[in-house]
C-alpha cells in the first residue's frame, strides 16, 4: 500500500502530472519542454544512437520545433510509440504531438479526432523481391507470401491491391521493421512491403543489396506528416508552420550555416519577414521575432535535414523524388509567409 | 568328517589376506556407469540418445562461441573479423555489440554519469530485506550485508562512479552495519523508509517530495495515537487515515515548496520514460510485488470473510485479475486508463504500468496468502479466540505471522513470474531489457541485423536472476517445512 | 456466540453499529458496498465525460463493418471483406486451437521430463534438469522470439525447392526435395501437409450462418461410436476377468472396432488427399501451417512442460515410498510400478497445479503479439482496435472473452478434478 501510496500522492502533487487542455503551446511553455511522439526505432526517420539520444528525419523536425517555441533544441522529450499506443498517447495529451510516419486518411483525420498539418515525407507503398524470382511487377505476385507490417495503412492497402487484381497472396504479420527486414531476408516471405522509403532503407543495409529489386508499383498514397490533436488550431499553427519555415528556407536558400548572415544582409522582403528583421510575424503564432530562424539554425532547412538523415550521402539513400521542391519537381511547396 | 579332521592340520590364520578389490566391473568408475548409464536395455537408449542430443547441440554451436568477436564497431567488422579469424563461411559470435551498449541493457537511457544512484538503491534494497531475509539470525545478515557493501563498492567502480559518491556509499553502507551490529531491531526502519529513499534515489529531485510523503505517515501515526483514548481504534484509524489524505492531497504541496524554497536540496530529476532495461524490470517488479503485499492480504483476508458482500467483491476481483491476460492490463494501462481517470489528469506510462502490473500481482499474491491461512491449523484460530482477541489483533499476533512465513516461497515465486512477464511491457513502448532495447540495438544501422547475441545475453541474465531466486525459495521452503505439519 | 441471549436488551445505540459484533459486520458490508459504488460511479462518470471530451461514444456496430484486412491462419471462412466480429471470431478459434494442443503437448513433454528426471539414470535425470530450470527461469518471450528465429533461419527457404532454368539445363533436380514421398515439404515459411477432402459429399447443412459439412458430422459420429464401443468391450472384458480371474485376449477386436468403421467410410466418401505441389512461389494446395503458429506451439509447451515436469516431480515424490517398495514385493516392474501404482495416487497432487499450468498457457497465448501470430488479441485488441480507434469496446470485448475462457477451463478442470480426488468417508 505504501508505495502506491507514494506513487498515487506524487501523481496528484503534479509531479508527474501534465494538463491536456486545449492550449498545447503554452503547455509547453509552462513546462519548458516539448514532449514528441516518435517510432520506437525507424533507421534514418527516428532511432536512439549508443547515448540514447534520438537522432533522424522525424527528430530534426520536432527539434526545428522546440528551439522555434522554447529557444532551444534540446529541450525536447522524445516517447517512443508503438503503431497501437500512437493515436492514444496523442489524443490522451501524453505527448504534444507526433511526428512517427504515420500516414494522413481520411478517417484518421475525422474519426479519430487528430489533426494532420503538413506532410514531410510523401511515401508510397511498394514491394521488394528478390532478383533470382524473375518478377517484375507486383501483379505478377500471384500466391505469393508477403510480410507486412501490423498496425499500419499497409495492410489494408495490400488487401485492396490483390483484390483489385484479382489475385492471392499470403500475408505474414510481422511487428516492427527489423523483424520484417528479418524474415524478409531469411526468405520466410517472397516478398516485402512497406513505404518506399522503408524499403530503400533495407534493401542499403542489406548485404547483398544487388539481388534484391524494389517493384515499379507503388500502390498506394502515403503522406507522412505531423500530427497534433483536433481542435487545437493554434498549437496546430506552430506546428505546421516551423515546418513550412524549413521548406521555405530551402526554396529561399537559406541554410543553418548562412542564417545569421542572411538576416542581416538580405533583401528579400520575404526572407525578412520569415527570419524576422521586418514585421513580426511570430507574434500571430504565439510566438516571438526569431523563432523560424532559431528553427533553421538547428539542424537546417528541409533539405538540409533529408540530405543529413536519409538523402543520397547517407547509407539509406533515398533520392528526393516527390520530396524535392516544387520547383524541382515535386511537392514540396510551402505557402507564402505574408 | 571328524577323520578327515583328524589327518589335516589344524589350520589357524596368523596373517589376513590383504583385501581384494572388487572385480573391474563392480568399482569405480565402470560400476557407476553401469549403474547409472547402461543399467538396462531402455537406459541405454536412452542414454546413447541424450548423449546424440548434447553432442549434435555442441557439433552445431561451439564453433559459433569459438569464434567470438570482443572488439569492433559494427556488425559488418564483426563478420569481417569472424572471416580473418576463422577463414571463409565461418560464424561467430559478436559480443562486441554487448560490449558496447551494455548500459542500455542495463539502465535504458539513464544518465551515464548517474549510474551510482540505481546501483545504490539496488543495494538498499538488500538492506531493507535483510530483516526478512535473515530476520533471526544476526551472523548471517552481517555476512549479507558486508557481502552487499562489497559488491556495492565493486559495482560503482565498474560503471564508472566518481570518487565522492563510492566513498558516499561506502560511508552509508558502514553506518547500516553499524546499525545492524548494535541494534539489530532498528533495522526494520531501513525496510520501511526504502520505498522513499528508493523513489529518491531512481527518480531524483527535490528531497522534500518523498520526506512530505513520509510525514503524511507521521500524520497519520499522530492523530491516531492523539484520538485512541477517546475514539477507539476503528475511529482512531479511520481518522489518521483522513487526516493523512489531507495532507496528502491539499497540504503536502505547499509545505514541501515552502521547504524546496527554502533549502533546495535534491538530486538531478530523472524522467521515467528515461528508465529502461534490467533497471525498468527490477523496477516495475519490486514496485509491484511490494505494492500489491497489503493489496493481496486485505484480498486474501476478505475472500475468507463470513461477510457476504466482501467475500463476493474479493472473489470476483481476484478471478477477473487471474482471468486476463498481463498484456490486456498493459494495453490497458496504455490505451484505456484514460478513459478511467477524471479527464485532464495524464501521468507517464511507468506509472500507469506500474499501477495495472501491481493490480495483477495482487490477485496472484492473494491467492498465495489464501494458500499460507488455508495451511494454519484450525486450533491457531481457536486458540486466538479464547484468548479474547479481537479480529485484527489476532491477524496481527497469531495468523499473519505464520502464514506470511508460509506463503514466503509461495510470495518469492509469483515476484519470479512478475519479473520475467516484465518483459511484455515492450509491447506498449516501454524499453525493457528483451525486446525493448533489442529493438533499439537494431534500429542502429551499425547493428542491424544482429539477433543472437543480445537475446542470449538478456537471457542468460535473467537466468541467473530467477535461478538464484527459485533456488533461495527453496531453500527457505525447506527450512520452513521443519515448523510446519 | 453463546451469550447472544445474555445481551441486555436497553434499545439500539448508534455505536452500537461499530461495536457490536452483530451489527458490525453489517456496518462494515454497508459501508464497503457504499464506496465500491461510489467508485463505480466514479470511474463511469469519467468515461463518459472522457468520451464526451473526445467526442466519442461507445458503440458495437463497428463490428459489423468490413474489416479489410487479411488473415493469414484462417480455420473459419473469412475474406477481407467479412465483419470485424468475423476477424475477432477466427482470432479467438486461433486462440482456442493453439490452447488446446499447447495444453495436449505441454502435458506428454511435462509428464514424460518429470518422470525422468527422477529416474535413476544420471546423464537422463541432469539433462531433465537442466531442461526445466532453463526454461523455468528464462522468460517465456525469449523463447517464442528464439524457436520463431531458428524456425526461420534453419529450414530450407521455398527457393531451394523451386526447380530454375539454370538447374534444368544442368540436368540436375531442385536442392532439396519433398519428404514422406514428395507429400510434405518443411520450407522456412511453414509446414505443408496434405490436406484430406471427401471425393463424395453428402452435401452441406446450415445452422445460423455457420454452414457444416455432413461428412464431416458423419466422420465425427462414426469415431465417437467406435470409442464408445471400445469402451463397452473393455469394461466386459474386466467384468470376465473379475469373475473367472482370466482376461480375455481383446486387443484385435479393440483394434478392429476402432479402426474398421472408420476406414470403411473414409473409403465409402471416396477419401483422398489434396498434397501440396510446388507453384510459382511456393507451395500452393494442402493444408499450410504458418511458423509463427509452430513457434508458438513449441515453446508454449516447452515452456509449460517445464512447469508441468516440476508438478509431476513433485506429485510423485509425494507419494510414500512404502507405495513402491509395495509394489516391487508384488512382483511389479519399475514401468508398471509407475503406470499403475504411483502415476494415479499423484494424479490427485498434480491436478490443482496442472489446472493452474493450462490456464496460464492458455493466458499466455496471447504472446502471439511477438511473432504476430493473429490470435483474438491479434485480430479484435489489434488491428481491428488500431483501424478503427475503438480502444475501450475492443478491449473490453477482449478481456471478457479471455475471462469467459479462463472461467470455462477452470471449471472444466475443477469438475474433473472433484471426480478424481479420494474420496472420503
Amino acid at each position: 500500500m505504501k508505495k502506491s501510496v507514494i506513487l498515487g500522492t506524487l501523481t496528484v502533487a503534479g509531479l508527474a502530472a501534465g494538463m491536456a487542455s486545449a492550449a498545447t503551446l503554452d503547455d509547453v511553455k509552462a513546462r519548458g519542454e516539448l514532449i514528441c511522439g516518435t517510432n520506437t526505432g525507424l533507421t534514418g526517420f527516428a532511432a536512439p544512437d549508443a547515448n540514447g539520444v534520438y537522432q533522424g528525419f522525424d527528430v530534426a523536425v520536432c527539434k526545428a520545433l522546440a528551439a522555434a517555441v522554447l529557444s532551444d533544441a534540446s529541450k525536447v522529450k522524445f516517447v517512443p510509440t508503438t503503431g497501437e499506443t500512437r493515436f492514444t498517447a496523442l489524443a490522451s495529451g501524453e505527448v504534444d504531438l507526433l511526428v512517427r510516419n504515420s500516414t494522413w486518411t481520411y478517417s484518421r483525420d475525422t474519426d479519430l479526432k487528430l489533426d494532420f498539418v503538413a506532410v514531410n515525407y510523401y511515401d508510397g507503398q511498394g514491394f521488394m523481391v528478390k532478383k533470382d524470382l524473375g518478377v517484375s511487377s507486383a501483379k505478377e505476385l500471384d500466391g505469393a507470401t508477403i510480410c507486412i507490417q501490423t498496425g499500419t495503412t499497409t495492410e489494408l492497402n495490400l488487401a485492396d491491391f490483390f483484390k483489385e487484381n484479382n489475385i492471392t497472396y499470403t500475408p505474414v504479420t510481422v511487428a516492427d521493421d527489423s523483424e520484417a527486414q528479418r524474415q524478409y531476408t531469411a526468405g520466410a516471405c517472397d516478398a516485402f512491403t512497406t513505404d518506399a522509403s522503408g524499403l530503400a532503407a533495407t534493401r542499403a543495409t542489406l548485404a547483398d543489396a544487388e539481388n534484391h529489386v524494389i517493384l515499379p508499383e507503388i500502390i498506394s498514397k502515403e503522406p507522412l506528416g505531423p500530427v497534433v490533436r483536433h481542435g487545437d488550431n493554434n498549437w496546430g499553427d506552430v506546428v505546421r508552420w516551423t515546418f513550412y519555415a524549413l521548406v521555405a528556407a530551402e526554396e529561399l536558400g537559406i541554410t543553418a550555416a548562412n542564417v545569421e548572415e542572411i538576416a542581416t544582409t538580405s533583401t528579400n522582403p520575404e526572407v525578412k519577414r520569415l527570419l524576422g528583421t521586418e514585421g513580426d510575424m511570430g507574434a500571430m503564432i504565439g510566438l516571438d521575432k526569431d523563432w523560424a530562424k532559431r528553427a533553421i539554425a538547428v539542424s537546417g532547412n528541409y533539405g538540409e535535414i533529408f540530405a543529413a538523415n536519409i538523402g543520397e550521402s547517407t547509407s539509406i539513400g533515398l533520392a528526393r523524388g516527390l520530396n524535392a521542391q516544387w520547383t524541382q519537381g515535386g511537392l514540396m511547396y510551402a505557402p507564402p509567409f505574408r | 568328517m571328524s577323520e578327515l579332521h583328524a589327518q589335516t592340520v589344524p589350520f589357524v590364520r596368523d596373517s589376513m589376506l590383504p583385501q581384494e578389490l572388487p572385480p573391474a566391473s563392480q568399482r569405480g568408475a565402470v560400476k557407476w556407469v553401469r549403474e547409472n548409464l547402461f543399467s538396462g536395455p531402455m537406459n541405454t537408449i536412452l542414454t546413447v540418445l541424450s548423449l546424440l542430443v548434447v553432442f549434435l547441440i555442441l557439433q552445431s554451436s561451439l564453433p559459433w562461441w569459438l569464434n567470438s568477436v570482443w572488439n569492433a564497431n559494427s556488425l559488418a567488422e564483426c563478420r569481417a573479423a569472424v572471416q580473418a579469424m576463422a577463414g571463409e563461411g565461418a560464424t561467430g559470435a559478436c559480443w562486441a555489440v554487448i560490449r558496447e551498449r551494455w548500459h542500455q541493457f542495463m539502465f535504458g537511457f539513464y544518465p551515464r554519469g548517474l549510474y551510482w544512484r540505481p546501483v545504490l538503491a539496488f543495494a538498499l534494497l538488500f538492506v531493507a530485506l535483510a530483516p526478512v531475509l535473515f530476520g533471526d539470525n544476526a551472523r548471517k545478515r552481517m555476512i549479507l550485508l558486508a557481502c552487499v557493501a562489497v559488491a556495492l563498492v565493486l559495482a560503482l567502480i565498474g560503471v564508472g562512479t566518481d570518487l565522492a559518491h563510492v566513498s558516499f556509499a561506502i560511508v552509508a553502507m558502514a553506518a547500516i552495519l553499524a546499525v545492524s551490529h548494535l541494534a539489530p531491531a532498528r533495522l526494520i526502519w531501513a525496510t520501511l523508509l526504502f520505498p522513499a529513499v528508493g523513489f529518491f534515489l531512481l527518480w531524483g529531485g527535490s528531497v522534500w517530495g518523498p520526506i512530505g510523503v513520509l510525514m503524511g505517515f507521521g500524520v497519520l501515526v499522530a492523530v491516531y495515537r492523539l484520538l485512541l483514548p477517546m475514539l477507539g481504534v476503528v475511529m482512531g484509524t479511520a481518522l489518521g487515515f483522513l487526516a493523512a489524505c489531507v495532507w496528502w492531497l491539499m497540504i503536502q504541496t505547499h509545505v514541501t515548496t515552502v521547504l524546496h524554497n527554502l533549502m533546495p536540496w535534491g538530486l538531478e530529476a530523472i524522467d521515467s520514460d528515461q528508465f529502461g532495461g534490467f533497471l525498468l524490470a527490477f523496477t516495475i517488479g519490486v514496485t509491484a510485488i511490494a505494492a500489491s503485499l497489503p493489496l493481496g492480504i486485505l484480498l486474501a483476508l476478505g475472500r475468507r470473510s463470513d461477510m457476504f458482500l466482501i467475500k463476493t467483491l474479493s472473489v470476483g476481483f481476484i478471478e477477473f485479475i487471474r482471468g486476463v491476460p498481463l498484456i490486456t492490463m498493459l494495453f490497458t494501462a496504455s490505451l484505456l486508463l484514460q478513459y478511467f481517470l477524471p479527464p485532464q489528469t495524464n501521468f507517464d506510462l511507468i506509472l500507469r504500468v506500474i499501477i495495472l502490473v501491481t493490480l495483477f500481482a495482487s490477485a496472484y499474491i492473494a491467492e498465495v496468502v489464501r494458500g499460507g491461512l488455508a495451511a494454519l491449523p484450525r486450533g491457531q484460530y481457536e486458540a486466538a479466540d479464547a484468548l479474547g482477541l479481537d479480529y485484527w489483533k489476532a491477524q496481527r499476533h497469531i495468523i499473519m505471522p505464520q502464514a506470511l512465513k508460509i506463503s514466503i516461497p509461495g510470495i518469492v515465486s509469483s515476484f519470479i513470474g512478475l519479473f520475467k512477464d516484465t518483459t511484455l511491457v515492450a509491447f506498449v513502448g516501454l524499453l525493457d531489457p528483451l525486446k525493448g532495447v533489442t529493438a533499439i540495438v537494431r534500429a542502429d544501422i551499425n547493428w542491424k541485423g544482429i539477433y543472437w547475441e543480445p537475446y542470449i545475453f538478456v537471457g542468460t541474465i535473467f537466468f541467473l536472476i530467477c535461478f538464484g531466486m527459485s533456488r533461495y525459495s527453496m531453500y527457505l521452503e525447506k527450512k520452513l517445512k521443519t515448523d510446519h505439519r | 456466540m453463546a451469550i447472544v441471549a445474555d445481551v441486555p436488551k436497553d434499545g439500539f445505540r448508534l455505536s452500537m453499529l461499530i461495536y457490536d459484533t452483530r451489527f458490525r459486520s453489517i456496518t462494515i458490508q454497508v459501508v464497503v458496498l457504499i464506496l465500491f459504488l461510489l467508485g463505480v460511479a466514479w470511474l463511469v462518470n469519467n468515461t463518459v465525460e472522457n468520451l464526451a471530451a473526445k467526442d466519442k461514444d461507445i458503440a458495437f456496430g463497428f463490428l459489423w463493418n468490413r474489416a479489410g484486412y487479411d488473415i493469414g491462419q484462417t480455420l473459419v471462412p473469412y475474406t477481407n471483406d467479412s465483419s470485424h466480429i468475423r476477424a475477432a471470431l477466427v482470432g479467438l478459434v486461433n486462440t482456442l486451437v493453439l490452447a488446446f494442443f499447447g495444453c495436449i503437448f505441454a502435458t506428454i513433454l511435462g509428464v514424460f521430463a518429470g518422470v525422468l528426471r527422477l529416474s535413476n539414470n544420471w546423464i537422463v535425470g541432469r539433462l531433465m534438469t537442466v531442461y526445466v530450470e532453463i526454461f523455468r527461469n528464462i522468460p517465456l518471450l525469449l523463447w517464442i522470439i528464439l524457436v520463431y528465429v531458428v524456425l526461420s533461419e534453419t529450414l530450407p527457404t521455398t527457393a531451394d525447392f523451386r526447380q530454375s532454368a539454370q538447374l534444368i539445363a544442368d540436368g540436375l533436380p531442385p536442392t532439396v526435395s519433398m519428404s514422406f514421398g514428395g507429400t510434405v515439404a518443411l520450407t522456412n515459411q511453414g509446414l505443408n501437409v496434405p490436406a484430406p477432402f471427401f471425393a463424395r459429399g453428402l452435401g452441406q447443412i446450415s445452422l445460423g450462418g455457420m454452414t457444416i459439412s455432413l461428412n464431416t458430422l458423419l466422420v465425427f459420429a462414426v469415431v465417437i461410436g467406435s470409442f464408445l464401443a471400445n469402451r463397452a468391450l473393455r469394461r466386459n472384458a474386466a467384468k470376465v476377468q473379475e469373475a473367472t480371474g482370466l482376461r480375455p485376449v481383446i486387443w484385435w477386436k479393440s483394434l478392429l472396432i476402432l479402426f474398421a468403421p472408420i476406414i470403411l467410410v473414409c473409403i465409402a466418401l471416396g477419401l483422398s488427399f489434396d498434397v501440396p505441389v510446388f507453384g510459382r512461389f511456393n507451395f500452393a494446395g494442402g493444408i499450410s501451417i504458418a511458423h509463427a503458429f509452430t513457434a508458438m506451439l513449441v515453446a508454449l509447451s516447452l515452456y509449460t512442460g517445464a512447469f508441468i515436469a516440476e508438478a509431476v516431480r513433485s506429485g510423485i515424490m509425494a507419494i510414500s515410498r512404502g507405495q513402491s517398495e509395495a509394489a516391487f514385493a508384488l512382483g511389479l516392474q519399475p514401468g508398471r510400478t509407475m503406470k499403475l501404482i504411483i502415476l494415479p495416487q499423484a494424479l490427485r497432487i498434480i491436478i490443482p497445479p496442472l489446472i493452474s499450468q493450462y490456464l496460464n498457457l492458455t493466458k499466455n497465448t496471447s504472446l502471439g503479439i511477438a511473432v504476430s501470430y493473429l490470435d483474438l488479441r491479434g485480430t479484435l485488441g489489434g488491428i481491428t482496435l488500431n483501424q478503427t480507434g475503438r480502444e475501450l469496446e475492443c478491449m473490453l470485448l477482449m478481456m471478457l472473452i479471455y475471462l469467459i475462457i479462463s472461467l470455462i477451463i477452470s471449471s472444466l478442470m475443477n469438475l474433473f478434478n472433484s471426480a478424481v480426488k479420494l474420496k472420503e468417508r
